[in-house]
């Protein structure tokens, strides 16, 4: 009972940071037609900073870290984005085949900083006494860490759906051509969108480093799941994003618990499944 | 002047075994082993408007089949080949089905998260693939009792096969049906209206293109004698990629320019710098910023513009 009750924690708290993730995937997707393959990498970034950060000042908050970095990723972001990105507007291979080079450069430079071996992130010292709840034992920071996500999507919810900013990130989603003539600033938008996206993945890393740990190659393993989590759930879909991402963390964590040499492969299958039955993901629309 | 062109170009692969060093030759048999990689990938890319990011899954698969076989379980060289190539022909028509129910970048996305399965499979299932040891100690075939230890012998050996495959790709996309295929890259739901199936046409491309991508593999692994999950990786499907942009999806010798560009580069950087994943990245800046539509395409133009004279 205690395996299930744990590696359903687990799951949840995986689940979480891949909502942080793939939520910045997704927009960015929507609004910009564009495969950001750069964000494992921003992902990746938010916990070298984190590590470096709480690892120099240990009376640093996490929180105060986690703004910082996905602050200082948001503007490397925003950087690539306005320098790199809108130079190939018309240009949708081009724009996919940048990211890639850029998560290279990322990934070859975070390994050349911080070395090959494995940097821990200390768990914040106010949550590192586990929790008990009817009997059972709970990692205190993991159970904190499915509050953020849940928080985080709150959050973005409210942005997109009752802002004025969201309101026009939602009609350049819809319409990129018609938002233009009713003279929402589409350009300036895919900025901040991107962003955005970039600095809630840099964050997300940050809150992922005590779970995860800062290594080379953390990139490569969790840009994979995003693209599987929008897959599964409809890319430019905020609920899809969420709700991709507690699946995929299920099935992960279980997997990998359960039949460790294959959880790759049952990864796979969700995906397999989703896309026979419905090729825009389970709460995309048609042709996204 | 299109005969001066071909005669240099069959030059320069016929010549280089009786006067160039080992070095030089290996180097030529990998330029080889990478341009019939590239060329499977340009299929998809080039002729079929399907931008793929797994296109390492072939070459990797097909490597690691025929790695396990002869090394493991005791094959002979001949049906570990003929298994593996089934084997890898089979799984490109099961990845087909799956990538193909999207276009675009959706394509994109689907290809890059089934190669990274593959990857990850590589690594982690290690009492099989041995995981990051690789397999080592693999053997080189001896078609007809002629031994490709040497330099010279594998050569020859990966020339023949690069020709082959070389030419069955050329008669592909210059037939009927590479006709239909571009009709389709250009022009889908015109296709579909006069009676064409697209999804059809870009499903054979794509088990064709993962046919001759693990014909590639073969060639890796019997030149290397070892196998790397790093051979399944993004970075080998973007090197391919990238090979292949620079060269000029468009033209069909322009993933060979490009893939041995591509190699060369990593090859003679690699001597002096150690971080080629960042030159990699850095050069897919280039490329996509400076000469987006590739060298060969430019240069063609460039030189077209010169014999028209300064206007």
């Amino acid at each position: 009972m205690q395996f299930w009750i744990i590696q359903g924690l687990n799951s949840l708290s995986l689940g979480g940071l891949l909502f942080l993730l793939s939520s910045g995937f997704s927009l960015i997707f929507g609004l910009m037609r564009l495969a950001n393959l750069t964000h494992g990498a921003f992902f990746m970034l938010g916990t070298y900073f984190g590590a470096t950060a709480l690892r120099s000042y240990s009376g640093l908050n996490i929180w105060v870290t986690a703004l910082g970095a996905g602050i200082a990723v948001a503007a490397i972001g925003g950087l690539f984005e306005r320098l790199v990105l809108t130079r190939l507007k018309t240009n949708p291979l081009g724009q996919v085949l940048v990211t890639l080079g850029m998560s290279f450069i990322i990934s070859d430079a975070c390994l050349m900083l911080w070395g090959g071996d494995p940097i821990p992130v200390p768990t914040p010292r106010g949550l590192q006494s586990p929790t008990r709840v009817l009997g059972f034992v709970f990692p205190t920071y993991r159970l904190v860490l499915v509050g953020c996500a849940i928080g985080a999507a709150i959050v973005l919810y409210f942005l997109l759906e009752r802002t004025r900013l969201g309101a026009m990130i939602r009609a350049g989603v819809d319409d990129r051509q018609m938002a233009r003539a009713v003279g929402i600033p589409v350009s300036n938008l895919f900025t901040v969108v991107f962003c955005l996206g970039a600095g809630i993945a840099g964050a997300g890393g940050v809150l992922g480093g005590p779970i995860l740990s800062a290594y080379p190659g953390l990139d490569a393993d969790m840009l994979p799941l995003a693209l599987i989590v929008v897959i599964l759930g409809g890319i430019g879909s905020l609920l899809g994003a969420f709700i991709g991402s507690f699946i995929i963390g299920f099935i992960y964590t279980f997997g990998t618990a359960l039949f460790p040499e294959l959880a790759y492969v049952i990864l796979f299958l969700p995906m397999i499944f989703v896309i026979a039955f419905r090729p825009q993901g389970l709460f995309g629309r048609v042709g996204a | 002047m299109k005969w001066i062109g071909v005669t240099l170009l069959a030059a320069s692969f016929l010549l280089p075994p009786f006067f160039a060093g080992d070095f030089y030759i290996n180097l030529a048999s990998q330029i080889l082993i990478a341009g019939v990689f590239a060329l499977s990938l340009n299929l998809l890319v080039g002729f079929g408007g399907m931008t793929s990011l797994g296109h390492a899954s072939y070459l990797g698969v097909a490597a690691y089949i025929s790695a396990l076989l002869t090394s493991r379980y005791g094959f002979g060289h001949g049906a570990a080949a003929l298994i593996s190539i089934t084997g890898t022909t089979a799984m490109a028509a099961f990845f087909g089905v799956v990538a193909l129910r999207a276009t675009g970048l959706g394509f994109l996305m689907i290809t890059l998260a089934l190669s990274q399965v593959l990857w990850g499979l590589a690594y982690r299932m290690s009492d099989v693939t041995n995981g990051d040891n690789g397999i080592a100690g693999l053997t080189r075939p001896t078609p007809f009792g002629i031994s490709l230890d040497s330099a010279v012998s594998f050569y020859w050996f990966a020339l023949i096969v690069a020709s082959v495959a070389f030419l069955m790709m050329t008669i592909f996309v210059s037939s009927s049906f590479g006709s239909s295929l571009k009709g389709v890259r250009d022009q889908p739901r015109r296709m579909a209206a006069l009676g064409f199936n697209p999804w059809m046409i870009r499903w054979i491309t794509f088990i064709y293109a993962g046919f001759w991508g693990g014909i590639s593999g073969l060639l890796y692994v019997y030149y290397n004698k070892y196998i790397h999950p790093t051979s399944l990786s993004t970075t080998s499907s973007a090197e391919a990629l990238l090979g292949v942009i620079a060269g000029g999806s468009g033209a069909l010798g322009g993933p060979v320019v490009g893939a041995a560009l591509v190699l060369l580069l990593k090859n003679y950087a690699s001597a002096y710098v150690e971080r080629w994943n960042m030159l990699l990245g850095l050069v897919f800046l280039f490329i996509v910023l400076v000469v987006p539509t590739g060298i060969v395409p430019g240069l063609s133009r460039l030189l077209a513009g010169l014999r028209r004279g300064p206007r």
